[in-house]
This record gives C-alpha cells, sequence and structure tokens, in this order.
C-alpha cells in the first residue's frame, strides 16, 4: 500500500553519511578516544550471584605503584536521580558498585585505575574482600514463592497497601475486559499451554567504552558509547552528588546497543576515578563482562488460554507471564502485558505480569522490551488453534485483526493502523504461495510495538553557501543522520548532498531523550522539520526584505523563494544560497532550532512467515527462508528501514534457536563468550526477504511510524511454530537448541 | 463529561468504579480535580502515560479536552 503523496527526497536511499569513515575505520567508538597521560580503569568483579560484602580493602592496590585510585561504594555519595529516568538511583548506583551485598556474579564491588591495563588487572588482585556467602535465588517460578530466600530484604511488591511481608515480587500488572468465563463457555476450541523464553544478550558489537576527564574542581568531559548521552550525563551527576552542568557528555559513534546502551555501567566509575587521580581514565568492558554485567532480556514463563470459535474468532484470553528482573527491579513486564493482545480485538481478556527479582544481572531494555516473550506465548497458542481448526494462520489473524477504532487492550481506540494492510500483504506474497519444503515447517506470527514520541531538540544552520547543517541530540544508531537529512532536504527543497547532520554533545544542543523506543526519526525529525520550516519562513522575510513586498507575497518552493502573485514579473527568485550569500545584508546568519515534546507516535504492526526444517539426527535447525512485512508509516530511508527489519529478524531467530544464558547452580554464568553464546551469523541464514507497507501516521508531517523495534518481535514465535510444524509436536520452550530439540524428538 | 478511566493501581487509591465521568476542559483540570479528591493519586498520575482520544501522551499536562473526551490512564512505554 503505496503512500500517495510524491517526494523527491524522502524514499530514496543515499549513501549513509556514517559509512566512509567506518569502513576505513576513521570513525571513533567509544574506546577509540585517547587523551594525554590517560590511565586505564578496572573493575574488580562479585565471585558470588549473592553475598553480603562484610568489607572491601582497596588499600593494598592504592599503594602499588602505578596505581593512581581505587574507589568502592563508600566513595558513591548518592543522590537525588536526575533527568528523564524513572528509575530508582539507588538500584542503579547498587548496579554500577555493589554496596551492601553483591546482587549476581559479576557485580561490580571495586574498581582501580592504574598507568596500564595489566597494572590495573594486578592491582584489583590485591584488593582484599570478605564476603559471607548467600545462597543464590536463580529460578524464575521458585523466586515468586513467598518462602523464597529474598534478593533485596528490602523488597515490597508494589502495591497500593504495601504488603506485611517483602518478597521477591516487585511489582505486578492487570489488565483485563470483559466476562472471562462467558469467552471461555463460548468458545469450541481452548488452547492451554505453559512457554518458555531464556534470558538473551542484545549482543552489539561493540562493548562498553568510556573515557573521562576531569579536572581538580570536579569538572570535565565523559566520550562514551551511549543511545543518550544526556541520561548518561544525568545518571552520573546523580550518582556522585554533582551538578549536571560540571559534567559534559559526548556520544561517539556506537556500535549497537538495541536498548542495552541506555544505562550506565562504566560512567560514573571512571568520573570518579578521573577525578580522585587527576588523569583523564579510559574503561573498556571485555565481552565477558559485557555478558556478565551488563542487561540481558527477561527470561519468561508464560501460562497462556485462549478459546476460539470454529470460525477463528477469539471469545476468551488468558495469560499470567512472570517476568525476570534480574537483581533490581524493572523488568518490562508491563509493556508485555500491553502488547500480548494488541493485534486482535478481543472482548474477554485478562493478563497478569509479575517484576521478579532473582541473583542475576539487571536487564536492561532490548527491542520492543517485553513484547517477544509476551507475544511469542500468545502467537504461538494461536498457530495451535490454527491447525487444531484447520484454518490458515494469516486467516486466522485476518478474523481477529485490530483495525482504526479497535479499542486496544490497553484503553485507547487505535488511530490508523496498518496491520490488516500487512497480513493482506502477507497473503498476497509470492513467498507465501510457494509450497512449503519437504521436512520443512511453514510458521507465521505477527508482531506489535507502540513506538514512542518524547523530547527532541535540533538545530538547522544554513552556512553561508547555502548547504545546510544539522545538530541533533539523538546519537545515531540505526540511521538517523540520514533520515535527518532527507527529512531536512524535503522540506526546505535542496539536495541531499548539500544536508549534513552530526550529534551534538550535551553542551552544543538541547535536551534529547535516549535513542530508544523507535522515536529518533519521528520525534526527532520532527524537531528537524520545525526547524527547517522555520529557516523557510526567515527566508521569505529576507526575500521580501529584498524585493520590497510583504511576506505573504512570497513563496517557497524548490529550495528558492520564489515571487507570489502581485509581484513585479520581473524579480527573480532567491535561492537558499543567495540569500545564505547576503545574509549579513538582511539579518546576520540564517539558522533556527526546535525543540519539542513530540505526541502520537504510530503504533507499529508486523507479520513474518517462515520455513524452517529441523534434522531429526543433529537436532539442528536450519532456516529456509524468512519473509518480514512491516507497516512504516513512511519509509524515509527504505534501505535502512530495511535494514532494521532484518537485523531485528536475525536477532529474534539467533532468540529463537541458539541464544540463552546459561548459569549453573551457583549463579555463575557459563557461556559468557561469542563462542559459547551462539548468535547467529551470516551463512546461518538465507536472505531476510522484507515488504514494507505504508499506511502513514498522520500525526507526523510526513507519516512516519517508528520501525526499530517491531522487527525483533514475531520471529520467536515464527520459529517456534515452524519448528512445531516441522516435527509434528508442540514446543513451547525456548531457545529450540539441538540438545533441547533432540530431547523431544527422542521423547 | 470526560471519561475517565483509571489504571488498576489508582483503582487501589481511589476504591471507585474503573470508570468515572469528570467535567473538565483540559487534562491538567481534569487531574487537579482527581487529585482533590484522592490525593495520593498526584504521584500515580505523574508517573504514568495518558490516552486521550486515541492519542498517547507520556507527559501530558494542558491538552485540550472535549465533551466526549476518553482519556486513559496506562503505564508509561519504554523501548530499546
Amino acid at each position: 500500500m503505496a503512500e500517495a503523496v510524491d517526494y523527491k527526497q524522502i524514499g530514496t536511499t543515499p549513501v549513509r553519511p556514517d559509512g566512509f569513515d567506518k569502513v576505513t575505520g576513521r570513525a571513533q567508538f567509544g574506546a577509540d578516544v585517547n587523551l594525554p597521560n590517560m590511565i586505564h580503569g578496572k573493575v574488580l568483579r562479585s565471585p558470588h550471584a549473592h553475598a553480603r560484602i562484610k568489607s572491601v580493602d582497596v588499600s593494598a592496590a592504592l599503594a602499588m605503584p602505578g596505581v593512581h585510585a581505587a574507589i568502592s561504594a563508600v566513595d558513591f555519595p548518592g543522590g537525588r536521580m536526575e533527568g528523564e529516568s524513572d528509575v530508582s538511583v539507588d538500584d542503579v548506583a547498587q548496579n554500577v558498585m555493589a554496596r551492601n551485598k553483591v546482587l549476581y556474579h559479576g557485580h561490580a564491588v571495586a574498581a582501580v585505575a592504574a598507568s596500564t591495563q595489566r597494572l590495573a588487572e594486578q592491582a584489583l588482585q590485591a584488593i582484599k574482600v570478605d564476603y559471607e556467602v548467600l545462597e543464590p535465588v536463580l529460578d524464575l517460578v521458585a523466586a515468586m514463592d513467598p518462602a523464597a530466600t529474598l534478593v533485596n530484604e528490602n523488597n515490597y511488591t508494589a502495591l497500593a497497601e504495601k504488603p506485611e511481608h517483602p518478597s521477591n515480587i516487585a511489582d505486578v500488572e492487570r489488565l483485563e475486559r470483559g466476562n472471562l468465563e462467558e469467552g471461555f463457555l463460548a468458545a469450541d476450541v481452548v488452547i492451554e499451554r505453559e512457554y518458555k523464553c531464556p534470558m538473551a544478550h542484545q549482543g552489539y558489537i561493540e562493548p562498553h567504552a568510556c573515557l573521562a576527564s576531569i579536572d581538580e574542581r570536579g569538572r570535565g568531559t565523559v566520550w562514551c558509547s551511549t543511545q543518550g548521552h544526556f541520561q548518561h550525563r544525568a545518571s552520573t551527576a546523580s550518582m556522585l552528588g554533582k551538578n549536571m552542568a560540571d559534567l559534559k557528555f559526548v556520544a561517539t559513534e556506537i556500535g549497537g546497543g538495541f536498548g542495552g546502551k541506555t544505562v550506565v555501567y562504566l560512567e560514573p566509575l571512571a568520573t570518579l576515578l578521573s577525578e580522585k587521580s587527576g588523569r583523564p581514565v579510559k574503561m573498556a568492558m571485555s565481552r565477558e563482562e559485557v555478558f556478565r554485567a551488563t542487561g540481558p532480556s527477561s527470561a519468561t514463563v508464560a501460562r497462556v488460554r485462549v478459546g476460539l470459535r470454529k470460525d477463528g474468532t477469539i471469545t476468551a484470553a488468558q495469560s499470567w507471564i512472570a517476568f525476570e528482573a534480574g537483581a533490581f527491579a524493572g523488568s518490562p513486564h508491563k509493556p508485555g502485558a500491553m502488547c500480548i493482545y494488541a493485534p486482535y480485538d478481543i472482548e474477554n481478556f485478562l493478563v497478569e505480569t509479575f517484576d521478579v527479582l532473582v541473583n542475576k544481572p539487571k536487564v536492561a531494555a532490548y527491542r520492543a522490551p517485553g513484547a517477544p516473550q509476551a507475544m511469542h506465548a500468545f502467537e504461538c497458542a494461536l498457530d495451535e488453534a490454527a491447525q487444531l481448526l484447520d484454518m490458515d494462520p494469516l486467516d486466522l489473524r485476518l478474523v481477529n485483526a485490530a483495525e482504526e477504532g479497535t479499542r486496544a487492550p490497553y484503553g485507547p481506540k487505535f488511530p490508523p493502523i496498518g496491520f490488516k494492510a500487512c497480513l493482506q500483504a502477507a497473503k498476497a506474497h509470492p513467498n507465501y504461495s510457494k509450497p512449503v519444503p519437504d521436512g520443512a515447517g511453514r510458521g507465521v506470527a505477527v508482531g506489535f510495538w507502540f513506538n514512542a514520541g518524547m523530547q527532541s531538540s535540533a538545530e538547522v544552520n544554513i552556512n553561508e553557501n547555502g548547504s545546510v547543517m544539522i545538530i541533533e541530540g539523538s546519537p545515531d544508531i540505526g540511521g538517523s543522520r540520514a533520515s535527518m537529512c532527507l527529512m531536512a532536504a524535503e522540506t526546505l527543497g535542496v539536495d541531499y548532498d548539500d544536508v549534513r547532520a552530526q550529534v551534538g554533545d550535551t553542551e552544543s544542543t538541547g535536551f534529547c531523550n535516549v535513542t530508544g523506543g523507535s522515536r529518533t526519526t519521528f520525534a526527532t525529525g520532527m524537531a528537524v522539520t520545525q526547524a527547517c520550516e522555520a529557516v523557510i519562513a526567515d527566508c521569505k522575510r529576507r526575500a521580501a526584505m529584498t524585493w520590497g513586498v510583504d511576506e505573504d507575497q512570497v513563496e517557497w518552493e524548490d529550495g528558492q523563494a520564489v515571487p507570489g502573485p502581485g509581484v513585479n514579473a520581473d524579480v527573480k527568485p532567491l535561492t537558499l544560497a543567495e540569500l545564505a550569500r547576503k545574509a549579513g545584508r538582511t539579518g546576520g546568519p540564517i539558522t533556527a532550532r526546535a525543540s519539542l515534546n513530540a505526541q502520537g507516535a504510530g503504533a507499529s504492526f508486523s507479520v513474518n512467515f517462515a520455513d524452517l526444517r529441523v534434522d531429526r539426527e543433529t537436532g539442528k535447525v536450519d532456516v529456509l527462508s524468512f519473509t518480514a512485512i512491516q507497516d512504516a508509516g513512511k519509509a524515509i530511508h527504505p534501505a535502512y528501514v530495511e535494514g532494521q527489519i532484518q537485523g531485528g529478524a536475525v536477532q529474534g531467530i539467533g532468540w529463537a534457536l541458539n541464544e540463552e544464558y546459561i548459569f549453573d547452580d551457583n549463579g555463575v554464568l557459563e557461556n559468557a563468550g561469542f563462542l559459547d553464546y551462539r548468535i547467529p551469523v551470516a551463512s546461518d541464514l538465507p536472505m531476510i526477504d522484507t515488504e514494507i507497507v505504508e499506511v502513514a501516521n498522520p500525526s507526523h508531517p510526513f507519516g512516519v511510524r517508528g520501525v526499530g523495534e517491531t522487527p525483533i518481535v514475531a520471529p520467536l514465535a515464527v520459529c517456534s511454530n515452524a519448528v512445531s510444524r516441522s516435527l509434528n509436536m508442540r514446543i513451547a520452550e525456548l531457545p529450540m537448541s539441538p540438545p533441547r530439540l533432540l530431547d523431544a524428538i527422542e521423547g | 463529561m470526560v471519561r475517565v478511566v483509571l489504571s488498576n493501581p489508582m483503582l487501589a487509591v481511589t476504591g471507585s468504579a474503573k470508570e468515572l465521568d469528570v467535567t473538565a476542559t483540559n487534562f491538567r483540570q481534569l487531574t487537579l480535580r482527581l487529585i482533590d479528591q484522592w490525593p495520593a493519586l498526584a504521584e500515580l498520575i505523574d508517573s504514568s502515560a495518558v490516552a486521550i482520544d486515541g492519542q498517547i501522551y507520556q507527559d501530558a499536562f494542558a491538552e485540550p479536552l472535549q465533551e466526549q473526551s476518553e482519556v486513559f490512564f496506562m503505564p508509561r512505554i519504554e523501548g530499546g
């Protein structure tokens, strides 16, 4: 469904502006920044998953030649969290540096800065920590038992009335509508099953890294790999009791984040070590540290019951989902509850979700946080229902599909959405008409994500020759600089090649929320567009001044001011370059900025289907084909949108087939490296076929919806459904790794 | 009257019906009226997102409301 608007720049696929520097090695990532007199910081991590810290003594490390600073929890003053996050500063601070207890294997307990990395590692060995080892809480469901060992003795479930006793359940959510009992009574078939998803990591290429340079006054600069340098500044300042105005944060190029770089780990440590040593301090995690001590996704246990009539109509749905939060509260259980039924118009439903503490790393956002796990369960149940009813799984979804005006399970009625358009595109796709290869199964599932707006700032400066410079505050993870340039070029009517964009530091541009929630092209794009519109208004004013006419007699077409009706026909248009050259005579530099809190983010739906085949002797799964269809609203740069869809599909396939955190009985992660934590590589996969559906979001000037998160949602269930059909048995636990599938095959 | 639908945590505070009818011409006025009746709602309102006539706001403040507007309080939407 193509959008009717005929754009000149939007919808084209120019070469990405950051590509040349990245392929030539010039791009500066977090660990690439160096300063004179720089020293190196390292973190001492807990060997226990759960233990009381009786004492930490860094004096021997500090006495070693070449060691410039050593810190532990006592060096953190704490403070009130400022900035955009709702997360408790105390939790963030205790995750950065353990205070009274270590809560997961790999939890930071101390840090040093020394003249070389090797010396810093040696100094860690000299730090004495006295632990009282405690029983780790590792099983998600067992952790919910009121009699379970407590991860945090001060954790009370967040209910209006404080519970009498603490527990490992930090929070609950409950959404319901209609009458479940009546709904199930009206059903001809009922599917009931338990599903499990493992803890999985985002797997970004670049480990966390930063460089802090703080002067004697406690002021300075931090360069870091981040999805939100304003948020990192706020967290670091709060944790260290600093005025955020004393810290400048610079977002380096970033080698992936997917939600995992929205929180601080190293930055407060490097800042404090730099302040104490008087030297710039660089810190970079190893891959092992990334696995052990940063935030993966939640493992989940989901129990789903769904009833349907013979024609496929869902009459009732009931779900219970426990989400692992890790060592601190904050799993994405609420969005999970809000997403699970979102694609469907269901009269009677209930979903209850739980945020559960366990002695594992504190989870972080991972693309559409909460949605993949929750929707995996429901989409698998629907596939089983489609088999039972002998219905095409796309037809079953079409019968129940939400559309404009349908009340979403979380309350409001949907504005225009593209779910049915995606389903129809899937049915019409040539890949769907192909026969399923021998021995394979075809899986179908759908995905949903709300997308977000939030706060953004942008500045547009017109250079003296009419070229355009955009300064935005959103770190570019998924190609936003190209998208900003395209939207600016379209609005101003200039060539894409005349527009450049850069990500400003926290002192160079106005506040921006993190690059997350699939919000940047939508929200920061709106700010860029508004700034460009202000530039046009200014240029029309200058042209009117030049021609001696009223401003409303000037129009803007194709990058130039043109005379409107009633203006002398001899007046020649003034290009942006001509106006810029004479800007000194008409009021000075041409520049504009816009800041906004963008509202009206448009929900995005996807439909995926794939053919997978299981080798019954080895349990290995081959992905034979994979087709991903998604509503982008409007694809500003279609190649980037296609890349987002393909990347999300691959991450979802990895989560479904092989990726999982494997802990031993003591809570030690046994596969903290890419040799043992198996992510898909190119040779594992076919080309991910994509189709971009465009049902415009009426709240955005170009119709944009976010696209970055929805693509990871459907693949988990797509793979489960394909494998289940291939084996003719329901596989309800992920990942479907060879050992697990062999167990299932061998009964 | 504006139709207001409270979230479950809010219900625990108000002990009222899930849906209320409130007279208000903008969101600020509506929230002040709710807080006036149930002061403990203030914190929950501050930490909630809200959907006004289908449009989701993370930080609504003075958005205008119509006579038949629907206002849903809901959890804030996070993202990766």
